[in-house]
């Protein structure tokens, strides 16, 4: 893998999203990258279920906001240190997301789709009640956690290290797996579940696997995220905007490839950033992901790799 | 004892309302194999139909009944041409992934026109009392036209010839194709008539709860729970499903805070998909 040309661009990319900020100190740049790392690393974890398994999962968010809970609930009852919170919600949720997949990935297509939107309101429901993690209100954190980082100043330059991290280690596991045997499963059954049984490959544990796997990076970036606003509360943490954005970005990429998941993620994230500074259009950016989301899937179903691929057929060797 | 018996009647009421929403999802997924995510926006278009209806021209909220049908109809129609008809015979993922666009828009409009504001409409009418419990007249007067919906919806499916050519689409749509049935027309018909039950069963539960332009999130999973209770593609057994959704409710309501009967409902949704995939009252597929 490390001889392959590919490799070298996702360093190349975890290299410039790094220095770009530090370069000049540019806190309002490093904002923005920040966004983009959260969405890269959203879609390139959905993009294993979506792309790769051809299942659509419409609760994403779910990873993220559990993350999120289970690291600030950490932090703040426990007084733990950021590094092991983060770990813990990201195994933590990894395993549950195992058990539950076991579960209803037994599932087949639309089937499955409707029980991941279950989910999400299930476990919004769940948290909403659950008094330990201060119910609908949620957690607050006290800046003072911020203390061992180095203050809130430094604190936030670490956090942005630990997002890009988690978005390049996001694109790795997704090259990885697409170029294991593993995801030729996961493919395979994307095309064809039965063929793919037929011909030997373990389906349902191969589907909660990825459903796993696809679980642990957005963990630990939900936990990333809350910590830096030091606030949690249900309708943030499981807002149905942000899984929606990640399956636009899949869509409007290219689902199944990694360069145009992550190209994607970049350009949703500036169009957003620019619609929104808009008046008019901050209220109506839902509007505006669902007309992109319905003319890509009516039109132009591959996406943006999908284009260069057909124009530029020798980048197929290249860009995964 | 009175108590809980009262509550699983009260709760068979509104369970008939949920059964006729989860028909019209099941109606079209029983056609052409397409689950509407639209159909929560549908629930609440019916519901907001309702409140401008009966506000603005000040007439009984009943009245609105059958402008809110006919409307429906036709937005499923343009719902077909826009976002479905080129999805159909299409992997499932991508329809989804359509009516999930179109399903963000309308949620995305109506929130920046009413907010996540809570709107309720009054609803008069004498209620039923059986010894100390009193049944309000809004459940009991929504039930029953529910039913009789229902009812007219069984009547069109078997006895009209529509109805007749659509059920024949649904078992094989080449086969119906090739005996000069035609399909395109049908499919349309089949999700504006979906629709239309989506908006009736908003505007029906519009007269019994209030609700926000969000509501429609909690009410599709209800009809997904019912659909999958009754099974895939079959009306009769979405309209027992809701019922046996309604008793679920109506006997989990005093023992269970309200907030917690969505986690509920969810545990039981996951159970049923996983133990019983073709729907506990399923016959046999295609049973339209």
């Amino acid at each position: 893998m490390v001889r392959r040309p590919f490799f070298w661009i996702i360093a190349l990319a975890i290299a410039v999203f790094a220095a770009a900020p530090v370069v000049g100190n540019d806190v309002q740049l490093r904002e923005s990258l920040a966004l983009a790392c959260v969405y890269i690393t959203l879609a390139s974890n959905l993009n294993l279920m979506l792309g790769y398994a051809g299942y659509i999962n419409f609760g994403s968010i779910v990873f993220f906001g559990l993350g999120g809970y289970i690291c600030i609930w950490l932090v703040d009852s426990y007084g733990a240190p950021l590094a092991l919170s983060l770990i813990a919600a990201g195994i933590g949720v990894s395993a549950l997301s195992l058990v539950f997949g076991l579960g209803i990935l037994r599932l087949r297509g639309p089937f499955f789709a409707l029980s991941t939107i279950g989910i999400v309101e299930g476990v919004q429901a769940f948290v909403e009640n659950f008094t330990p993690w201060g119910g609908s209100s949620g957690i607050y954190i006290s800046p003072q956690v911020f203390a061992p980082l180095g203050g809130p100043a430094r604190a936030l330059w670490v956090i942005y290290f630990l997002l890009v991290a988690a978005m390049g280690l996001s694109l790795y596991l997704s090259y990885a797996i697409k170029t294991s045997k593993f995801g030729l499963g996961l493919i395979a059954i994307g095309q064809n579940e039965d063929a793919a049984a037929i011909l030997g490959v373990p389906t349902p544990r191969y589907k909660a696997l990825a459903y796993s796997a696809s679980a642990f990076l957005p963990a630990i970036t939900g936990g990333l995220y809350f910590f830096k606003g030091a606030f949690i509360q249900p309708s943030d943490a499981f807002d149905l905007t942000l899984s929606t954005e990640a399956i636009v970005i899949c869509m409007l990429g290219g689902q199944g490839t990694v360069t145009g998941v992550a190209l994607g993620a970049y350009l949703y994230e500036e169009l957003r950033g620019y619609l929104l500074t808009t008046a008019t259009f901050s209220n109506f950016q839902l509007v505006i992901a669902g007309a992109l989301l319905l003319v890509i899937v009516l039109f132009f179903p591959s996406g943006l790799m999908g284009w260069v691929y057909s124009r530029f057929p020798r980048a197929k060797r290249v860009l995964e | 004892m009175l108590g809980i018996l009262a509550s699983i009647i009260d709760g068979l009421l509104v369970g008939l309302v949920y059964g006729l929403a989860a028909m019209g999802l099941t109606l079209i997924w029983g056609v052409m194999d397409v689950i509407n995510l639209t159909h929560g926006a549908m629930i609440v278009a019916g519901m907001f139909a309702l409140y401008l209806l009966a506000s603005a021209l000040g007439i009984s909220p009943y009245l609105t009944l059958p402008p809110v049908m006919i409307g429906g109809f036709f937005v499923g129609v343009a719902l077909y041409w826009i976002a479905i008809h080129r999805m159909v015979g299409r992997p499932p993922l991508m329809s989804l992934l359509s009516t999930f666009a179109v399903n963000l828009v309308l949620i995305g409009v109506g929130t920046a026109v009413w907010g996540t504001a809570l709107f309720n409409v009054e609803v008069s009418l004498p209620g039923v009392s059986i010894g100390r419990y009193t049944f309000p007249g809004a459940h009991i007067l929504a039930a029953v036209l529910a039913a009789v919906i229902a009812g007219v919806l069984y009547m069109f499916l078997h006895w009209t010839r529509t109805g007749k050519a659509l059920r024949a689409v649904a078992n094989n749509r080449e086969a119906a194709e090739l005996v000069g049935i035609p399909t395109t027309r049908l499919l349309a018909v089949a999700v504006g008539t979906g629709v239309a039950l989506a908006g009736v069963s908003g505007m029906l539960i519009g007269t019994l709860f209030p609700f926000t332009v969000l509501s429609g999130d909690g009410y599709q999973l209800k009809s997904f729970i019912v659909t999958v209770l009754g099974g895939f593609g079959n009306p009769v057994g979405a309209l027992m499903g809701g019922v046996a959704l309604g008793l679920l409710e109506g006997a989990v309501t005093p023992f269970v805070p309200v907030s917690w009967t969505l986690v509920i409902e969810f545990a039981l949704f996951v159970l049923v998909l996983i133990a019983f995939p073709g729907g506990i009252f399923a016959s046999r597929r295609g049973a339209l």
